[in-house]
């Protein structure tokens, strides 16, 4: 450390620096280099046979198109939601703001539970959409409805802050040449918050994937129809086939490892973006 | 992931002439949309869990709270945040400090490190658990033969907790410190205060709202955390099971009633953590503008 090109005044660096790469190593990347090294031990068809069939194949579809939906309906509401509370005024506003992390703090387990009741036939809101044919829980509807609850404030607390430090000459200038409120917003306001959009959607869309909580109430577990992919990995150890379960659980860390990968790529580009304005 | 998107909004939108604003029509039918998405899908299941869970009257409720099983659930969750927790903070002030007051090659590659845990599915979080230490874990055997029992046992909850709570601390006082700088420490340097002093006295007091925030996010998950610690608990009744394992089995048990009694204490959980978190962004902002 000492024979670094910078001069370090601090002192702790050795400290500070090994205790983190030790800590690091024993609480997350040796566990995790676990499943790589136990799916290493199985054969190739073996592994291909188990990742790949059609009970496998179906829960990856289910658990990506609910997580892709919800992140879709994240996008669009999260930022409605966003922009109302940087652009207007009104009573509660507060109070809202402080809703929107309401997800983040609540364990998945309730809010599971709880979107259950209200969506079941008989809860307050299933019981109105079933005589129109429309049931939600037990079915990817519910899923998504659950995704949705867990992602949205990933959304608005991505796109909000830029949205805050939007600059306003433009648009008023758009406003001065004469485009019209929607055109100012598709032309000039959208393509400036759209890096930070799409990282919220990654963000949701990446926990959508992975999130067991609130869905595995919801969903009704039926293999082909409602089964996401985390809960084929829990009924895999219940099963006590612990191979099976660890081999589905290296195709999810790799998906979500590139996913991790993306996210940072368009952090580091609207970090860029807001430094050089 | 959790530290990018946590926004400090204090101000308000300035003042723009009227023509660039969207008309009142408008602005009504937005705000409109925005409370009733909000209200649907936040706001009615708070209400539903405090409805359901009294809703058999209040006897059941505080009965299904006094429960002996509920209660060891309480004290084995209070248990894990209190040892998650620490461990967590002392790591996430270590991993910061390094990160921001040096400069060193990889240091972006640790930053995403650090968020991993994030990006993995809980269900997977307490998956390598049980790979390590399970009975037919690469460790298995020799802890087997040694007596000592981590998986269905409190040091898996405990594992599984931090792993999953692992960023927070972290991440919160990475931008923090790092928007900081070096100034005022090496200002200390020069006057000769050394060590473990110099952190106490010169960047503690500066980074004591956000450690604060970080340390309530992450005791609001390790309480909350179901997938992760479901894995790798073993669901025994009064021995390891938490308190949304409880919730899950009650529910399970189609004992509607003192499943969301149980649920409602853990929204209580989820409100007081808000509104610290309102508290802390006011006082932040106070002191620094002073």
């Amino acid at each position: 450390m000492k024979g670094s090109a910078i001069r370090r005044v601090l002192p702790g660096f050795g400290l500070s620096l090994g205790y983190t790469i030790f800590y690091l190593s024993v609480i997350v990347l040796i566990p995790l280099s676990g499943v790589f090294i136990k799916t290493a031990g199985m054969g190739w068809a073996d592994f291909w046979h188990t990742v790949w069939n059609t009970r496998v194949i179906a829960a990856y579809k289910v658990s990506f198109l609910t997580a892709l939906s919800a992140a879709g309906i994240n996008a669009v509401f999260g930022l409605l939601i966003a922009w109302v509370l940087v652009r207007y005024k009104f009573p509660g506003k507060s109070i809202i703001d402080s809703l929107v992390d309401l997800p983040f703090a609540l364990p998945t387990a309730v809010a599971g539970i709880a979107l259950t009741t209200i969506y079941a036939q008989n809860g307050l809101i299933g019981s109105k959409l079933e005589p129109l044919g429309i049931k939600v829980a037990f079915t990817p509807l519910g899923i998504t409805i659950a995704l949705v609850f867990i992602g949205l404030p990933f959304v608005v607390r991505t796109v909000q802050p830029i949205l805050q430090d939007l600059e306003k000459d433009t648009e008023e200038a758009a406003v001065m040449l004469g485009a019209r409120r929607w055109r100012t917003f598709t032309r000039i306001i959208l393509p400036e918050i759209a890096p930070a959009l799409l990282t919220g959607f990654a963000l949701a869309f990446a926990r959508g994937v992975g999130e067991y909580g609130s869905v595995v109430f919801i969903s009704g577990n039926m293999p082909l129809r409602t089964e996401i992919t985390p809960l084929l990995i829990m009924s895999k150890l219940e099963q006590f086939d612990y191979a099976g379960a660890t081999a589905i659980a290296l195709v999810m860390l790799v998906f979500s490892f590139i996913a991790l990968l993306i996210i940072n790529v368009l952090q580091s580009r609207i970090s860029k973006r807001t430094t050089s304005a | 992931m959790a530290g990018a998107i946590t926004a400090h909004l204090s101000e308000e939108a300035s003042v723009r002439p009227r023509h660039i604003n969207e008309s009142g029509f408008v602005r009504f039918l937005l705000i409109s949309i925005a409370l009733l998405f909000l209200t649907l899908m936040v706001i009615l299941p708070l209400i539903t869990v405090f409805y359901e869970g009294l809703k058999k009257g209040w006897d059941v409720y505080v009965a299904a709270l006094t429960d002996s099983d509920a209660k060891s659930a309480l004290k084995l969750t209070l248990i894990v945040s209190l040892i998650a927790i620490p461990l967590n903070t002392v790591f996430g002030i270590m991993a910061a400090w390094a990160i921001t007051k040096f400069r060193f090659r990889g240091r972006n590659f640790l930053i995403t490190l650090i968020d991993l845990p994030f990006a993995v599915s809980p269900v997977i979080s307490g998956l390598i658990y049980v790979l390590l230490f399970g009975a037919q874990g690469f460790f298995g055997p020799w802890l087997d033969d040694h007596g000592i029992q981590i998986v269905f046992a409190l040091p898996g909850i405990v594992l599984a907790t931090v792993f999953v709570t692992f960023p927070f601390v972290a991440r919160e006082l990475i931008p923090l410190m790092d928007a900081q700088g070096v100034a005022e420490e090496e200002a200390a340097v020069s006057l000769g205060a050394k060590g473990f002093k110099l952190f106490w006295h010169v960047t503690l007091p500066n980074i004591k709202w956000g450690l604060l925030y970080g340390i309530i996010l992450c005791n609001a998950r390790a309480m909350g955390e179901f997938g992760a610690v479901s894995v790798i608990s073993g669901h025994i009744r009064g021995e390891t099971n938490t308190l949304p394992l409880h919730i899950e089995i009650l529910y399970n048990e189609y004992q509607f009633s003192a499943s969301f009694a149980v649920a409602s204490l853990l929204v209580m959980l989820a409100v007081v953590t808000l509104v610290a978190k309102k508290l802390i962004e006011w006082r932040g902002s106070k002191w620094q503008s002073k």
